[in-house]
């Protein structure tokens, strides 16, 4: 264990007692960190009268097929599954095209109101969702998109980390001398965007997509407003409701729970160095 | 290019005059490229963006139930506000989101500070496989950790509680821990006195590791020939963490304590889930946002949400605008 210590500044002058003790600690972390996951799992496979009987349980039981058909039961699960991903996938797809058009607008054209764009985007960064939920429900109501999906991904499109983040990618990624080649070759603007920034931009792309995936799966918020049919409801919404039933079957939304998880932590755990690069972009650049 | 400026000596008049009438469209549809680039963002913004914020002031003056449709709409001046600003509960709320907060914002950033300090002397392997065991929660949804720690917190059969108990009832434990046995069955989420805590602890445990990634990531942009240097003057290890790494972490730090602020004012997720959105308006469990969404959403009336989000607004900007005003230029400067 201790050859991970490979940085030599810290090798020298650490006692193996002070090691172990760094270990402990981080390690205990760990377990802080995971136990929860490892919580809703174990009950998945438990039922009421074990889970509620108050001796002090660490072990796996026998009730998971018991519980999954309680949970199919209780609500549609794999619909709510399905809209999940539905609206994160379209959601993404689309926010990926509109900002990198935008990012690239922003980094390659000269045009006029180009810095109030600017100005307004960094502004609508410091706007709470909270403050337009009202308006947003109003006007979703008013143009008929109550209960669709498409109201709950639409205003998440355009997301001004995603856009500058793009055109971030464009400037550094994107020599001008291809462009104007391009436009000499008598490509149009879109068709310059199209086939030959658009490929270039794929590692910013990824990036983005990884933001609006985890983003627009785990939202709750504007679901919980607009969303209003069973069937028309998240995964996240639909297990939150399961609270408010009389004797909630909990190793069942238990199970629900933990696999509304596991796509997520699926793609994490393959491409986790993305993802944690993805998510504190904003941060370290 | 000179090919073309040929071609262009030699066409007839009348092709020439329909080239350079072409030749305008054209000029007009680059001219407008890029706002046909930016036309996605001008309009989903405008619809979601601006409008809303416009509306919003013009609401915040009127009486509205959504359910009885846009017609039920009435003017009725400052009203909204002033119900708001005097109703005992909005600051009730306003108290239990600043609270929350700050406690679980300072958890955050005193625990993901030395952690990340701690993560950068390992190698890379083990930094790796680390940060992302603690990353983990960042990525699920608030939602779904939430309902696994309202089990957790339960009070009669709750892991937490079982495993106080059997601390407080242990042979080996009890001369340490046995005090506690007299509070069982705790209501970590029942408690008013407690229930803050609660929530706080699933916020704390929710973010710290995105925090302790950026500071990891802050720290080793640090040049490594700085801590020698120091080692070399004599500075120990705590020295050396607090006068060379910390006063070079800090516009990470400025950041990662700017996006708390901003997140933590507008806690929804957890509360509301943790106490099944049920929770009186007087508890102490109740944030800003959970008392939007009642006055909004079950008590239907909009006009007085759209005050309250109008006063958590400023409340946000004032919080964010005192700290920028603290800290902003030394976290800013440290960047250059």
């Amino acid at each position: 264990m201790f050859q991970l210590f490979e940085n030599p500044h810290y090798q020298r002058g650490i006692s193996l007692a002070a090691r172990t003790v760094l270990w402990a600690f981080l390690l205990l972390g760990v377990l802080l960190t995971i136990f929860p996951f490892f919580w809703g799992a174990l009950l998945a496979t438990h039922d009421r009268t074990t889970m509620f009987s108050s001796a002090f349980v660490l072990t796996f039981s026998d009730q998971l097929f018991n519980n999954y058909e309680r949970l199919i039961d209780i609500m549609p699960f794999w619909i709510g599954m399905f809209n999940s991903f539905k609206i994160a996938l379209i959601g993404t797809l689309v926010s990926l095209l509109f900002c990198s058009m935008c990012g690239y607008a922003l980094a390659v054209f000269k045009f006029r109101g180009k810095s109030a764009i600017f100005t307004i985007m960094i502004c609508s960064m410091m706007l709470p969702p909270i403050l337009t939920l009202i308006p947003y429900y109003m006007i979703v109501s008013a143009i008929g998109l109550r209960d669709t999906h498409l109201a709950v991904w639409l205003p998440f499109v355009i997301n001004p980390f995603g856009i500058f983040l793009m055109r971030q990618y464009v400037v550094a990624s994107i020599p001008t001398a291809l462009l104007e080649a391009a436009k000499l070759d008598g490509a149009s603007a879109f068709r310059t965007y199209w086939s030959i920034a658009l490929p270039l931009l794929r590692p910013g792309l990824a990036t983005l997509a990884i933001v609006q995936f985890v983003f627009l799966w785990n939202n709750f918020l504007q679901p919980l407003v607009i969303l209003t049919s069973t069937d028309q409801m998240v995964i996240t919404q639909l297990l939150r409701r399961m609270q408010g039933i009389p004797n909630t079957p909990w190793g069942a939304v238990m199970l629900g729970t933990t696999i509304s998880i596991i796509p997520l932590i699926c793609i994490y755990l393959v491409s986790s160095k993305q993802m944690i690069s993805g998510l504190t972009s904003g941060a370290v650049k | 290019m000179t090919n073309q400026a040929e071609i262009t000596v030699d066409t007839p008049d009348d092709e020439r005059s329909k080239e350079v009438r072409s030749g305008r469209l054209k000029r007009f549809l680059e001219n407008g490229t890029p706002y046909w680039f930016l036309s996605p963002y001008i309009i989903i913004f405008g619809t979601f963006g601006i409008f809303p914020v416009f509306f919003m002031i013009f609401l915040s003056f009127h009486t509205w139930n959504p359910v009885a449709g846009l017609g039920s709409m009435r003017f009725v001046g400052l009203e909204n506000y002033a119900l708001s600003l005097t109703d005992p509960r909005l600051w009730k709320t306003m108290w239990n989101t600043i609270a929350i907060a700050v406690m679980s914002g300072l958890a955050q950033h005193l625990v993901a500070l030395p952690m990340a300090y701690l993560l950068i002397s390992l190698g890379a392997r083990a930094r790796h496989w680390l940060s992302t065991a603690y990353f983990l929660p960042y990525v699920t949804s608030t939602v779904a950790v939430s309902m696994i720690f309202y089990i957790m917190y339960s009070p009669q059969s709750g892991i937490i509680n079982q495993g106080l108990n059997l601390l407080a009832n242990g042979t080996l434990t009890s001369w340490a821990f046995g005090w506690i046995g007299q509070f069982q069955p705790i209501g970590w989420l029942q408690e008013n006195s407690l229930i803050r805590y609660s929530i706080s602890f699933v916020v704390f445990w929710k973010y710290v590791g995105f925090n302790i990634v950026i500071y990891a990531a802050g720290l080793s942009t640090i040049n490594q020939e700085l801590y020698e240097a120091a080692k070399i003057d004599g500075a120990s290890h705590m020295q050396r963490f607090r006068y060379v790494a910390l006063p070079l972490l800090k516009p990470f730090i400025f950041f990662a304590v700017t996006l708390t602020i901003i997140g933590n004012m507008q806690l929804f997720d957890e509360p509301y889930v943790l106490t099944r959105g049920l929770q009186q308006a007087t508890s102490n469990g109740m944030t800003i946002s959970n008392y939007l969404y009642r006055i909004g959403w079950e008590w239907l009336d909009m006009g007085s949400a759209a005050a309250v989000s109008w006063i958590l607004f400023v409340v946000i900007a004032l919080f964010t605008g005192l700290y920028f005003w603290l800290f902003g230029r030394q976290g800013l400067g440290g960047n250059e």
